[in-house]
């Protein structure tokens, strides 16, 4: 048991990683003082639309989140972005710009990852024709109106999605798998059929890595209850015709020849990226020098940030990771953290 | 809106070139060059100069596997080693295999280094000569991309239909080899260039966004050396073609040997074997050289840069944009000689 009952742990993020790790610690009997840059909980989840692979809202997952957070034991800074965390002597200051605006005496670092720029594809047309979309983006759609997928009021009659944008690309330096893009893709395709019934949708991929509980069982589903078709091969080039419409280029390899087909959305299914606003910790390398996520020290041994005392990873800002998996992420720092308070 | 061209940005020395001519293009364009070479010196006022010890880049050799990698380099240090011994250090490439082959090499002596010294070594054996990289090497198109502002500053013309003050639509074409290879060395990179669409605009016309705009010409030194493979050269070209068709351009400009004689020829062959043409008004779409252009805003007579050599004639678009010129001409050598006439030409009138 602790025997300074006045330990304090810093959580900053308030993503289903920050919000399992600020939860669990509340529960295990330690004060939480919680960071958030944004003014909510949830993180990205405010965005999505229904969650793979069984299709539960995004909302309903948020709302049983918020309900856990009400204990007293959990104290609410958000609104300010902590960039830097600064030991000194043994506390940790948390620092906003410069700024110390608190400090604890182990910190979970939760901040999350941020999307792929899918501009820096260029192949693709991203932000130059208006049709070419990305996979959050069609969630926001889905989420708020539902009906500006429609084109001049009717339902669209083709949509492709592309894998692997910004994943597995030495063209751009991205050579990690984001591992939750291929899920997502057969996700929002199933989707789309639903919503559509006479729109025929294509999704582009490389190889499927449906490496989760359910989500190979939602690949087949997708291809045999939904005829989504999957083409292996990438696209070369996306353009736009005079009505608007995206005409792509790829290759089909498992048929080995080129194939052209002209849709009226292209969903680029965007990888995960470091966050821009990761903390940085002082005059200590933490990060993966190749993927720029942050590391651990002893991955087989737990979520201790590299080079850092007192200091936890938790969720997506440590490498791709889906809700589930960085929720557990979160408990699992919350109890190394009281561990570390315990042992010290 | 992302504008991507803006992120590829590329150094162009602002004088002092080293020019080297292309091999085949004064058979395909034959007034392209010295009109180049003019505008240079008697409009832009630089100094430009031409070696007549250059020689070919091997370009067309080395892609088609008949000129070894280790020649090619030889042939290549020749060049820049000729250029130093002439006090220049900027060397233009007229031609878009030339400018993507020196880019290549360029690149694999800067990974290589051991590479570089073993070309050093057969260089100064073969010719006695003292190996030396360019500091500048750019494509002619770029050079014009440069002062595009100042040539429109003197123009005579601009590429707008003089009837119905509407720029002109221009599809622009780029070499494969200019940017696909290494984005970075091309104005604008390989998906959105600029460097023909940025001479379109700076003259007054409008480019064309057509869905196969990044497509091969067909010209492909496999698809055309290869005799058999000529009906996929073809293939290509007609490819492009159909897809720019609704958009009704009035001109193509290219910036690469292959892709102007291709496009030009090609839908002379269209025609005769299909019937088919793909300008407006039953026409076929005049297409120039990126140099023919600058020539055409800057009021050149049209026959003495080489208009008549076009497979497509230009009189219907020099019409529109109100170029004077007199058509008894076109077909006369300096002397008043005839030259040739083609039988077949087919314009028709908008």
């Amino acid at each position: 048991m602790l025997e300074n009952e006045n330990h304090r742990i810093a959580v900053i993020g308030a993503g289903p990683a920050g919000i399992s790790a600020a939860v669990t610690a509340a529960e295990l009997g330690i004060d939480v003082d919680w960071y958030d840059k944004a003014d909510q909980i949830g993180g990205k989840l405010n965005d999505y639309y229904q969650l793979f692979p069984d299709r539960t809202s995004a909302n309903k997952v948020l709302q049983e989140f918020d309900d856990q957070t009400g204990t007293a034991r959990i104290h609410k800074h958000f609104g300010k972005a902590i960039n830097h965390i600064r030991n000194d002597h043994g506390r940790l200051m948390l620092m906003s710009d410069q700024e110390a605006v608190g400090s604890a005496d182990s910190v979970i670092v939760a901040t999350g990852f941020d999307f792929f720029d899918a501009r820096n594809k260029e192949e693709f047309g991203y932000g130059i024709y208006n049709q070419v979309i990305t996979s959050p983006e069609l969630e926001q759609k889905l989420r708020t109106n539902p009906d500006s997928l429609k084109i001049d009021g009717a339902a669209p009659a083709n949509i492709a999605f592309v894998h692997c944008v910004g994943s597995r690309d030495q063209q751009i330096g991205i050579n990690y798998c984001s591992r939750l893009c291929c899920v997502t893709g057969i996700k929002q395709a199933i989707e789309m059929r639903e919503m559509f019934p006479s729109c025929r949708v294509v999704n582009f991929y490389i190889d499927i890595r449906a490496f989760g509980s359910g989500y190979e069982e939602l690949y087949r589903e997708a291809q045999e209850k939904h005829q989504v078709q999957f083409i292996r091969g990438r696209v070369s080039e996306a353009s736009e015709n005079q009505q608007h419409r995206i005409v792509l280029k790829a290759e089909d390899t498992l048929m080995g020849r080129p194939v052209k087909i002209t849709v009226d959305w292209l969903v680029l299914l965007i990888g995960m990226v470091p966050s821009c606003t990761q903390v940085q910790v002082a005059d200590h390398p933490c990060t993966d020098q190749e993927t720029g996520f942050l590391k651990a020290a002893n991955a087989f041994a737990g979520n201790r940030l590299a080079g850092q005392t007192g200091v936890f990873m938790a969720g997506a800002c440590g490498g791709p990771m889906s809700i589930p998996e960085a929720a557990a992420s979160g408990r699992a720092a919350a109890a190394e953290a009281l561990q570390y308070l315990i042992n010290r | 809106m992302k504008q991507y061209w803006k992120d590829y940005q590329k150094d162009i020395a602002d004088d002092n070139y080293f020019y080297v001519r292309s091999c085949i293009r004064q058979n395909f364009f034959p007034g392209a060059e010295n009109l180049f070479i003019d505008i240079l010196k008697n409009k832009l006022g630089k100094t430009v100069f031409e070696d007549a010890e250059h020689t070919t880049c091997t370009g067309i050799g080395y892609h088609t596997d008949v000129v070894p990698l280790e020649t090619t380099m030889t042939v290549i240090a020749r060049q820049f080693a000729l250029m130093k011994e002439k006090g220049y250090r900027n060397m233009i490439a007229s031609c878009v295999t030339s400018f993507g082959l020196y880019s290549e090499v360029l690149d694999m002596w800067k990974h290589q280094p051991e590479l570089r010294e073993k070309i050093a070594g057969y260089l100064m054996e073969a010719t006695g000569r003292t190996f030396v990289e360019p500091e500048n090497m750019v494509h002619a198109s770029d050079i014009l991309y440069k002062y595009r502002n100042e040539i429109a500053s003197i123009a005579k013309y601009k590429l707008i239909n003089k009837t119905t003050g509407e720029p002109l639509k221009v599809v622009d074409h780029i070499g494969c080899h200019y940017a696909k290879t290494f984005p970075e060395r091309g104005v604008g990179g390989s998906e959105f260039p600029q460097v023909l669409t940025g001479l379109i605009t700076a003259w007054g016309g409008q480019t064309v966004d057509y869905p196969e705009r990044r497509h091969c010409c067909g010209f492909g030194f496999r698809n055309y050396l290869v005799q058999p493979n000529r009906g996929y050269s073809i293939s290509q070209s007609k490819i492009k073609l159909e897809s720019m068709k609704p958009y009704e351009p009035d001109l193509i400009v290219a910036n690469c040997p292959g892709c102007s004689m291709f496009l030009d020829r090609w839908q002379y062959t269209l025609e005769e074997t299909e019937g088919t043409v793909y300008g407006a008004c039953g026409n076929k779409i005049p297409v120039f050289t990126h140099e023919e252009l600058a020539g055409l805003v800057l009021g050149y007579d049209p026959w003495e840069i080489g208009l008549q050599t076009h497979q497509v004639p230009v009189e219907g678009l020099l019409d529109k944009i109100g170029v004077e010129y007199n058509p008894g001409l076109k077909y006369t050598d300096r002397q008043g000689n005839l030259i040739g006439e083609p039988e077949m030409i087919n314009q028709h009138v908008c």
